[in-house]
C-alpha cells in the first residue's frame, strides 16, 4: 500500500443528520455517499427533502462560494465562450418551475441474477421534487449554438475518490432534443428553497424522465459538443444497456453497449407501507406514483392474486410533462389469508410494467418490474 | 430622619451586592476546581458519545465474527480487503457486491486502469480469494419472495 494513504474504516458522521433524511432512509454507501428511501417514505405528492435518495460518484464538494460561482458555456459547437456568475443568471433569464421525476439508471439492480456490480439499490432510488431555475435552452442560445451541435456535456466541483484532481468523478450529458426541452432546468431552488448541498447546491442541471446521472449536480461548466459526450461515466458500460437483448450474465462488447435515454414505465405503492394487518371485511384503501421517462401513463392496475386478475386504479394527469401521476385504489379481499397487492403501469404508447425481473444487464440498469406489497387479513 | 434612612438603604444595597458577588464567586469556584479534575466534562456526555469514542479506539476489534469498524467478515485475508479496498471507497460497497472471481478480476482491472488502484501483487489472489469465499453470488432467479416483512396492525 503506497504512503499517505489512510483506510477510513469509521464514518464520524451521522448522516441523517448531515443530510437532513429521515431515519428511514437507508444507507447504501457511505464513502462515497448513497442513500436510498423506501416505498412508504416517497408518500408525498411533491417529495421534500427527508425522503430524496442520493447518489453520488465521488466526493461532494465543500466550501462553495456563491458569490464566486462561475457558470461557463463553452465546446466545439458554441458559437461563443460564455461565463456568468449566479446573480447574472438571475437578472438575465426568466425563471420556470417544474415537478420532475428523476430515476437513479440502477434504482431495482439488488434484483437482476447474476448480480450487477454497484449500489444494490433496491426500489428507493427515485423522487419528484419541485426544481425552480432557468431553461437551459435559454443558456445555451444565448451562448449561440452551431448547427453541427450533437450533444451537451456537464462538468462539476466534486471531486474524484482518489484525490485525483485531473479525474472527474462524473461528466455526463444528453442529445441536444432533451437538452432544448422547455423542462430541462438549470435549477437553484429545489421545493422553494436553495438546493440542499447533497442535491447539488447552488446549480442543478434537471432532465426529468432520464437517468438522474444526467442531471448533474454542482455545475461550473456545460459544452455543446459536436460528437456524443465523452465525459466520465458516458463511454464503457456506465449507463448502458445491451443494445440487443442477451443472456443472464452473458459477456457484452463495450461497443454493443447502447447509452440509457428515456427511463422506462415504472409505479410505486406508497401507501400503506408492506405489511399492514387489516380486518376481515374492510376495504383496504392503496395509493402511489406512476411515471414513464419522456411519456405519460395511460393506465394503472392493481392485482391481488399474481396477476391473474387485474383490477384498475382511478390515476391523476401529471401536474406537468415529466412529473409522477398518482393512483388510487379501494381494494376488498375475498377472504381471509395472506395477499400481495401488485401494482402495474401502462405508458402511453401501450407498454406495462413486467412482473418478472427485465431483460438482465450487466451492469443491473432499468429494472421496471412490479412493486408490491404484502397484506394479511383476519 | 432623612439622612439616617439614605444611609441605611445605601447600607442595605450594599449588602445586597456583596452576597450576590459572593455567590458568583462560589459558583465560579466550583466549576474551576471542578474542571481541574475532569477537563473534559465527562460527566454530562451521555452515554452514547462515551460508546461512539469506544468504538472508535478499537478500530480493528472484531465482534462476533465481524470487523466491527468495516462490517466486513472476520476471515483469512480480512485485513488486506480492509487495508486495499477501503481507502477509496466504503466497505459497504465491497459487502453489497456479489461477484465471483473472474468479475471480481474485471473489476479490479478497471479499478486499477481507471480509478487509480495501485499494483495489489500477491494480495491479488488474497482479495479475491477472501471475496469470493465470504460474498459468494447468490441465485435470486426471476423474482424472489417478499422477506423481512414487518408486520403492524393498520387502523381505518
Amino acid at each position: 500500500m503506497p504512503k499517505g494513504y489512510v483506510p477510513v474504516i469509521f464514518q464520524e458522521t451521522d448522516p441523517y443528520q448531515l443530510f437532513n433524511k429521515q431515519k428511514d432512509m437507508v444507507v447504501l454507501n457511505d464513502k462515497p455517499w448513497n442513500i436510498e428511501a423506501q416505498a412508504h417514505l416517497l408518500d408525498d405528492f411533491i417529495t421534500p427533502n427527508s425522503s430524496m435518495f442520493i447518489r453520488n460518484n465521488g466526493r461532494i464538494p465543500t466550501k462553495i462560494n456563491v458569490e464566486n460561482w462561475r457558470l461557463t458555456i463553452d465546446g466545439e459547437s458554441a458559437k461563443t465562450q460564455k461565463t456568468y456568475s449566479l446573480a447574472a443568471l438571475k437578472s438575465k433569464f426568466t425563471q420556470h418551475t417544474y415537478q420532475l421525476t428523476l430515476e437513479c439508471g440502477g434504482n431495482g439492480r439488488s434484483e437482476f441474477d447474476p448480480p450487477a456490480k454497484g449500489n444494490q439499490w433496491t426500489i428507493g432510488a427515485v423522487h419528484c421534487a419541485k426544481w425552480t431555475g432557468f431553461r437551459l435552452k435559454d443558456i445555451l442560445e444565448d451562448a449561440g449554438i452551431k448547427s453541427d451541435a450533437v450533444y451537451i456535456g456537464y462538468h462539476s466541483a466534486d471531486s474524484h475518490l482518489s484525490g485525483d484532481p485531473a479525474k472527474e468523478p462524473i461528466s455526463r450529458g444528453c442529445p441536444m432534443t432533451k437538452a432544448l426541452q422547455d423542462e430541462t432546468l438549470l435549477a437553484f431552488e429545489m421545493n422553494g428553497k436553495d438546493i440542499p448541498l447533497a442535491h447539488g447546491y447552488p446549480l442543478r442541471l434537471v432532465a426529468g424522465g432520464w437517468p438522474a446521472s444526467v442531471s448533474g449536480k454542482w455545475i461550473n461548466r456545460i459544452s455543446i459538443r459536436n460528437i456524443v459526450h465523452d465525459g466520465t461515466k458516458m463511454t464503457g458500460t456506465a449507463y448502458r444497456t445491451p443494445c440487443k437483448p442477451v443472456a443472464p450474465g452473458e459477456k457484452v462488447k463495450d461497443e454493443d453497449m447502447c447509452i440509457i435515454e428515456s427511463m422506462p414505465v415504472k409505479s410505486l405503492i406508497t401507501y400503506p407501507k408492506s405489511g399492514a394487518m387489516i380486518k376481515e371485511g374492510t376495504s383496504l384503501k392503496i395509493r402511489g406514483h406512476a411515471w414513464a421517462g419522456e411519456l405519460a401513463v395511460d393506465q394503472m392496475e392493481y392485482s391481488i392474486d399474481f396477476g391473474a386478475n387485474w383490477g384498475k386504479c382511478s390515476l391523476d394527469k401529471p401536474v406537468n410533462r415529466l412529473a409522477w401521476q398518482h393512483f388510487s385504489v379501494d381494494i376488498d379481499f375475498p377472504q381471509t389469508g395472506y395477499y400481495e397487492v401488485w401494482a402495474r403501469a401502462t405508458d402511453s404508447q401501450g407498454r406495462a410494467q413486467p412482473m418478472l425481473v427485465p431483460g438482465w444487464n450487466p451492469k443491473g440498469y432499468l429494472n421496471n418490474a412490479c412493486h408490491r406489497i404484502a397484506i394479511k387479513v383476519s | 430622619m432623612d439622612q439616617k434612612s439614605h444611609l441605611l438603604k445605601l447600607l442595605q444595597s450594599t449588602l445586597n451586592f456583596l452576597f450576590v458577588a459572593l455567590g458568583l464567586v462560589i459558583i465560579t469556584s466550583t466549576f474551576l476546581v471542578y474542571f481541574m479534575i475532569d477537563p473534559t466534562l465527562s460527566v454530562f456526555e451521555s452515554k452514547e458519545d462515551v460508546l461512539v469514542s469506544t468504538i472508535t479506539e478499537n478500530r480493528n476489534s472484531i465482534e462476533n465474527g465481524i470487523h466491527v469498524s468495516t462490517g466486513l467478515i472476520e476471515a483469512e485475508g480480512l485485513m488486506v480487503v480492509v487495508n486495499n479496498c477501503t481507502n477509496c471507497h466504503s466497505s459497504k460497497l465491497v459487502i453489497q457486491n456479489r461477484m465471483n472471481a473472474e468479475r471480481w478480476n474485471t473489476t479490479i482491472k478497471w479499478m486499477q486502469e481507471t480509478q487509480n488502484l495501485w499494483d495489489l501483487g500477491d494480495n491479488h489472489t488474497i482479495i479475491v480469494n477472501y471475496l469470493t469465499t465470504n460474498y459468494p453470488p447468490q441465485d435470486k432467479g426471476r423474482r424472489q419472495n417478499l422477506s423481512q416483512i414487518e408486520w403492524y396492525e393498520l387502523g381505518n
